[in-house]
């Protein structure tokens, strides 16, 4: 699809937006609508645009597949690395109260961190799915090497 | 929503079907929205009628994109389709009205959610507090599934690439 320039570009000039949104959703999750599902969704379909467009080649190189792998493992860890924060300060698995100053903090801080997990399983399990398929067959996916 | 679920049942070419699967979603999206469920909303809008519609067609590029028409007949399902579709019905009979305030689901912890998390989370978004912190163990589990989902798609079919000049046979 590189050829086409109105595509190209209009995908370079929507790609950041889309990665700024996601880091939004992400992050003010605590406040509004949205948190590390739909956050990780939004950001691979960044990756997955930039993918269509540019050729999977080009995407591996921004995204290598290793990486991709490794947040998949590392964003569970992270959610399941707190709850056990929680255990080895004295309190319940999965109980942020301990991570603040104060109970609430704590809360919110804990929340903030698992939502962070969450978006980056999703994200990389969204990311490494389309790979997965769109390398099996390039030609039809329209992708040039 | 009935039409598009209509041309899903009737249609053939299985690329109109995963585009109109999108189309459903965002029908629904937007059903949610009118339900005052935002983030049942924003999550239906951006995974099923985004990615997931992406990831279909993925799927479907392996494949063929028409349906193999069957021959059998399609009566005695249709009836029990019907049959199950009136049971659901008459369950709903039962339910408390839309919106009634002294329905069950009104009664039981959603009060004490409304009226503590944010002086025990200190976050606004009840929803966000809710399946972050009080249903911490069902939101792990969710991401343990789409852990597992990832990995298994690795597994599978995250190979094949490398080997780009081998002919894959047994497949």
């Amino acid at each position: 699809m590189s050829h086409h320039l109105i595509v190209r570009v209009v995908s370079k000039l929507l790609i950041p937006f889309i990665l700024l949104f996601a880091l939004y959703v992400q992050f003010h999750g605590d406040f509004g609508p949205g948190g590390g599902f739909q956050a990780g969704v939004i950001f691979a379909s960044a990756f997955i645009l930039y993918a269509l467009v540019f050729g999977l080649d080009n995407a591996r190189r921004v995204l290598p597949e290793w990486v991709t792998r490794a947040g998949i493992a590392l964003g569970v860890l992270i959610y399941g690395g707190t709850g056990v924060v929680g255990i080895l300060l004295g309190h319940n698995y999965l109980d942020y109260s301990p991570l603040g100053s104060t109970a609430p903090l704590g809360q919110h801080i804990g929340i903030s961190v698992i939502e962070f997990g969450v978006g980056m399983t999703v994200a990389s399990v969204m990311a490494t799915i389309f790979l997965a398929f769109a390398g099996r067959n390039r030609d039809l996916f329209d992708l040039e090497e | 929503m009935a039409a598009t679920i209509y041309f899903v049942v009737r249609l053939h070419n299985l690329l109109a079907v995963v585009m109109l699967g999108g189309i459903y979603s965002l029908l629904a999206a937007t059903m949610f929205v009118v339900l005052d469920a935002v983030d049942v909303a924003f999550t239906e809008a951006a995974v099923g009628a985004g990615i997931s519609t992406v990831l279909m067609l993925g799927a479907l590029s392996m494949t063929t994109s028409v349906e193999k028409t069957d021959a059998r007949s399609t009566l005695l399902p249709l009836l029990f389709v019907v049959l199950a579709g009136f049971a659901l019905i008459y369950g709903t009979l039962d339910m408390p009205h839309y919106g009634d305030p002294i329905a069950p689901i009104h009664q039981h912890v959603a009060p004490t959610y409304l009226a503590d998390s944010l002086a025990k989370t200190s976050v606004p978004n009840v929803v966000t507090a809710v399946l972050a912190s009080y249903r911490g163990y069902d939101t792990l589990g969710e991401v343990v599934v789409i852990f597992t989902a990832g990995v298994g798609v690795v597994l599978l079919i995250g190979r094949g690439r490398r080997r780009p000049g081998r002919k894959r046979d047994g497949e």
